[in-house]
């Protein structure tokens, strides 16, 4: 207990700490820019003496020629928010999941300062019908900041994209924000496998949401949505951070669950001349990291239900989500924030429901393990 | 029981065997190549024909259809003129009647199955074991029909654990839905003290739990077909892995 909860001034004298340290990193330039900061954000927030001190985040602010060749320095860090796979089926049948859903919406709602926008991570429907689309829409239609969409197989497979393009637009798109390219891909293509099997539209559906059902194909980006990614990023200098979402993990997982994208490498081999890449993506329900190369991935928390670790292919950079209590309906579940610093990279923090939150720092992926590690699980999967 | 009841008892058993095995659906067709099975002739009153063990002997049963069950003095009664008429076929034919006999009158060699041509041999022996125990006389035919027995039986369960209506579930989650492949049920680590439940739980506890709560559905009787089917699929998903009861 002691360990967890500092006093107020413990956390003060090694805030101040941390800000001397890092202080000591900069260049006069550089020190002036913070000075200027430091002072600017005391008089927004008319604080005064006693407070005859107030400090800023500078972790990282040494100079850093990546960023600044790619006209980073200077640029505000900025932070989004996540909801991700609620699963909704229609209100009369389930208001499980609608609770949890809104639940994700009220938290993200109460972030003080707001994100500068929200991601939602795919699989808003459970079987894809208009009726679950729309609920859905009207659920993250409260939340204050602006929503930038993603789909996932939930969400296609019953009409193939009918409905969900024409609540929300194309699947895959890309922005810039902040200095920072962003790239939404639509990842959870699948190779027709039931035209010949004469599948109903509902069929099809079922057997894409049942995650064991090895009927189904593999999610793949495909080669056209390959074509238009490469030709997106043509124009961005690779010095500029990308941020790329996805719904499957651009990796191969475990292939069996669909944790799994089978084009990943191609993928991969585009982003490839990037500094920074991070790729979040929802799909796997629990926490989940990894690296490769450049590339930084996190999987999104659900608001619906947590799924298991896979038997095998499990990232060795990912410290397991403590078990969880299948007694409460809110465990292992939740939403989070993604704070992309200065130089292009991105903290991550799992805002868990009804238990401490996890922050996974980029350090920690791009340093492969060597520093910044997230605490270890209590209990570990079976 | 007297020989002649045990006789007349196991070719009943027999005969509604192959009248379920001939109209019983065939889950499995695609996974295995099929059992052997004998050709049951149409019956000519619109009844069912029910054969013996060899596969040649039959008697017409009048109203019964396809896919119905006989009351049991009628099925003993159909055993018994099967039996009737294979002796009168056979006048110098000893039935088998019981492993000790077998085992007194015949060599240490066990005898072929009825219809030889037909059916696979009993497993070879070597000298130097114990003979004419229960087990030493199971075929390789009995040891297929076990296994699709059970494994059809599986196949009940992994079809339950994806459909959550069929399991009294009213809010369209199924169990596969947090649990693919039955991952994280951890069934070898039962029974263990179960603090939410406050008490020392079952596989079967945590599946009716689960039934309750996140299905919104009625708890199953232990009794239960579906529930019997159920810890069957879970338990085959995790065949090798040790027992280790009373885990946390």
């Amino acid at each position: 207990m002691a360990a967890r909860h500092k006093s107020v001034e413990t956390k003060y004298m090694e805030d101040r700490e941390a800000a001397l340290r890092g202080l000591r990193g900069l260049d006069r330039r550089t020190f002036l820019k913070v000075l200027a900061a430091t002072t600017g954000a005391v008089m927004a927030k008319s604080l005064m003496p006693p407070h005859s001190f107030q400090l800023i985040e500078v972790a990282n602010a040494a100079p850093d020629k990546t960023a600044s060749a790619a006209g980073m320095a200077g640029k505000p860090p900025f932070t989004f928010a996540y909801v991700s796979d609620t699963h909704l089926y229609q209100r009369t049948l389930n208001q499980r999941f609608v609770r949890a859903a809104v639940k994700a919406v009220d938290d993200v709602n109460a972030l003080d300062p707001q994100p500068d926008f929200v991601l939602f991570g795919g699989d808003l429907a459970q079987l894809g019908r208009h009726e679950e689309l729309e609920l859905g829409r009207q659920i993250l239609a409260e939340l204050k900041a602006p929503v930038k969409m993603m789909v996932g197989e939930h969400d296609w497979f019953y009409d193939l994209g009918d409905a969900w393009q024409g609540m929300f637009g194309p699947p895959n798109y890309s922005f810039d924000w902040k200095g920072v390219h962003v790239v939404v891909l639509m990842s959870v293509h699948e190779k027709d496998f039931w035209t010949a099997r004469k599948m109903t539209p509902e069929q099809r559906m079922h057997t894409v949401a049942g995650l064991d059902n090895g009927v189904q194909s593999r999610f793949e980006v495909g080669d056209d949505e390959r074509k238009w990614l490469a030709a997106d990023l043509a124009k961005v200098p690779h010095t500029t951070a990308l941020l790329v979402f996805s719904h499957s993990p651009l990796y191969k997982y475990y292939r069996n669950w669909n944790f799994w994208t089978d084009d990943a490498e191609q993928v991969q081999a585009i982003l490839k001349p990037y500094d920074h890449v991070t790729v979040i993506h929802g799909h796997t329900h629990q926490m989940l990291y990894n690296q490769i190369g450049n590339i930084s991935f996190y999987g999104l928390l659900s608001t619906a239900w947590p799924w298991p670790y896979a038997p095998t292919g499990l990232p060795p950079l990912t410290i397991q989500m403590s078990r969880t209590d299948p007694f409460d309906q809110f465990d292992g579940l939740g939403d989070g924030r993604i704070n992309v610093r200065a130089d292009g990279l991105a903290d991550k923090i799992y805002s868990l429901w009804d238990r401490n939150p996890v922050t996974v720092k980029a350090d920690y992926l791009v340093s492969h393990g060597k520093i910044a590690r997230p605490p270890a699980p209590q209990f570990a999967s079976y | 029981m007297t020989r002649r009841s045990i006789a007349l008892a196991t070719a009943a058993g027999c005969a509604a065997i192959f009248a379920a095995v001939a109209y019983a659906p065939r889950l499995r067709a695609q996974q295995e190549p099929p059992l052997p099975v004998h050709q049951v002739p149409d019956s000519k009153s619109g009844g069912t024909v029910v054969m013996l063990c060899d596969g040649k002997t039959g008697v017409e049963v009048k109203g019964l259809k396809p896919g119905e069950s006989m009351p049991h003095a009628q099925a003993v009664e159909v055993a018994r003129q099967l039996m009737g008429q294979w002796r009168r076929e056979h006048p110098n034919e000893k039935w088998e009647m019981a492993q000790q006999e077998h085992q007194t009158e015949q060599s240490s060699q066990p005898r072929p199955a009825p219809s030889a041509s037909r059916a696979t041999a009993v497993k070879p022996q070597s000298k130097g074991t114990q003979q004419g125990d229960t087990y030493a006389s199971f075929t390789d035919r009995d040891y297929k029909v076990w296994k699709s027995e059970t494994d059809n039986f599986v196949e009940q369960g992994n079809q339950l654990f994806h459909d959550g209506a069929a399991l009294g579930g009213t809010i369209g989650v199924s169990c596969d839905m947090c649990h693919p492949n039955a991952a994280n049920t951890h069934p070898e680590t039962y029974p263990k003290y179960q603090v939410q439940l406050q008490r020392v739980a079952l596989l079967r506890d945590m599946i009716d739990w689960c039934i309750e709560n996140p299905l919104k559905g009625k708890a199953l009787d232990p009794n239960d077909t579906r529930l019997r089917a159920l810890e069957a699929y879970i338990l085959a998903q995790r065949k090798g892995v040790a027992l280790d009861y009373g885990k946390h």
